[in-house]
């Protein structure tokens, strides 16, 4: 009797953890190549999955995307195909420099219960939409903003100074993001808002995560000037990872503001 | 005064013996016979780096320079960023072709060339010490560097080598004072 309760608490736990782990599904953009000598073009498969890098999960939305080309302008992606398990599209890079892909992603959720029937409720929206979706009877309203970046880098020729956002939670690469090789140290600096995150969780993953017994995420901290490095045990495609909350919503109702951000780096051997 | 005058004309000659005869460097290429069904010339960069990594000067980069579909850079400049190291220590900097250092992917064998300082392509090197670094890149093969410290300018003629495991076979780099 007492085992089999200790067994069904036990499920219970695992279940719960189950449910928390689903929720953390990675966001990558994968691209074929970061490196090119000339004009080129770059596919991109864009997926959210447990194992990096493989898309046996769902696809990653692109409504978001935003691609910059060398001098700032915005080029529009090719051959956009919208697959079961991932998304895939292609860039036209043909500027000497750096390419920032990103898929940004600004929204808000809400969860109220409804006056009349007493059930709980949820609903996603943008920051101006969400107030429209709950119904001004709502009971125990919350909101909650959210503000992702999910970003990888393509470089032709000499790589180029990329301009910093300034919004959100991004990455401030020393030296150029696609200049990474094996057993070398590089360095970064995570800003939210344009201001240093300081002491802020950064993880940083190997891709091929299905060809090893462990994870093996290298598990970081920026420090006071939200500066953090790293040394690339072996080359390969990345996955670096970070998020955060605070309360500097824009939408009224709003009490949590949650940010994310992954980008997508490879390491030469 | 008959002395004077019988050191006067060795003295002159060790004064112009510096410019005349600048020190070169011979570098020796062996590209391996490889037993692969499908088998491409590698494209080879060979390079001085200074000792804390950056380029002093590229000697010679040797890749598919033909220019069928009318493309006057070279149909395999595509893959020149495959030599990796090369590449993103200065290569990507270089605008292909550049005469005297460009040229065409050689067969196995071994290949000389030969470098006079302060004669294009090679640079005037300040004093100090020096790699010659040596990448190849195959399609469809491998990659490999080999390099071999020295010091500059020679004080004796010295001929160091080093020797590639896969895709280089001896490298050798003959000094001359």
């Amino acid at each position: 009797m007492t085992r089999s309760i200790l067994r069904a608490t036990g499920l219970a736990i695992a279940l719960s953890a189950i449910a928390s782990a689903s929720m953390a599904h990675n966001a990558w953009l994968l691209p074929s190549s970061t490196v090119f000598s000339k004009a080129d073009t770059v596919t991109v498969d864009a997926a959210v999955s447990n194992d990096l890098f493989v898309a046996n999960h769902a696809p990653l939305r692109l409504d978001g995307l935003q691609i910059t080309a060398p001098d700032g302008s915005t080029v529009k992606p090719e051959s956009e195909a919208k697959l079961k398990l991932r998304n895939v599209f292609d860039v036209s890079v043909a500027q000497p420099g750096t390419y920032r892909i990103a898929v940004v992603n600004a929204g808000a959720f809400a969860s109220w219960k409804d006056k009349a029937t007493g059930q709980n409720k949820r609903a996603r929206g943008t920051a101006e939409t969400i107030g429209k979706e709950i119904p001004a009877d709502a009971q125990d309203v919350a909101i909650t903003q959210s503000s992702g970046r999910i970003e990888t880098f393509v470089t032709v020729g000499k790589p180029s100074a990329l301009k910093p956002i300034g919004q959100g939670l991004e990455l401030i690469v020393a030296g150029s993001p696609t200049d990474l090789v094996k057993g070398e140290k590089a360095s970064f600096t995570l800003n939210l808002d344009g201001q240093p995150a300081k002491n802020l969780d950064v993880t940083v993953t190997a891709g091929n995560t299905q060809y090893r017994d462990k994870l093996e995420e290298i598990k970081l901290k920026t420090d006071d000037k939200g500066q953090f490095s790293v040394t690339w045990p072996t080359a390969g495609m990345y996955w670096l990872d970070a998020s955060t909350k605070d309360n500097k919503t824009t939408v009224p109702q709003a009490k949590e503001r949650r940010l994310n951000y992954a980008a997508t780096l490879e390491v030469m051997p | 005064m008959h002395v004077r005058y019988s050191l006067a004309p060795i003295a002159m000659s060790a004064l112009l013996a510096t410019p005349a005869f600048a020190a070169s460097l011979a570098v020796n290429i062996e590209i391996p016979r490889l037993n692969v069904s499908e088998y491409h010339r590698p494209y080879v960069a060979t390079w001085i780096e200074r000792a804390d990594n950056t380029v002093a000067g590229t000697l010679a980069v040797w890749y598919d320079v033909r220019t069928k579909t009318n493309n006057p850079e070279g149909e395999g400049t595509k893959w020149l960023k495959d030599m990796r190291q090369w590449w993103r220590r200065g290569g990507r900097e270089l605008a292909v072709p550049v005469d005297g250092v460009t040229g065409a992917t050689k067969p196995a064998g071994k290949h000389q060339l030969s470098f006079s300082e302060g004669t294009a392509p090679m640079p005037k090197l300040a004093p100090g010490a020096y790699k010659l670094v040596v990448e190849a890149a195959r399609e469809v093969g491998g990659r490999e560097v080999v390099s071999i410290p020295f010091q500059w300018p020679p004080t004796a003629v010295a001929q160091p080598t080093a020797t590639g495991k896969e895709e280089l076979g001896e490298v050798k780099l003959e000094l001359k004072p």
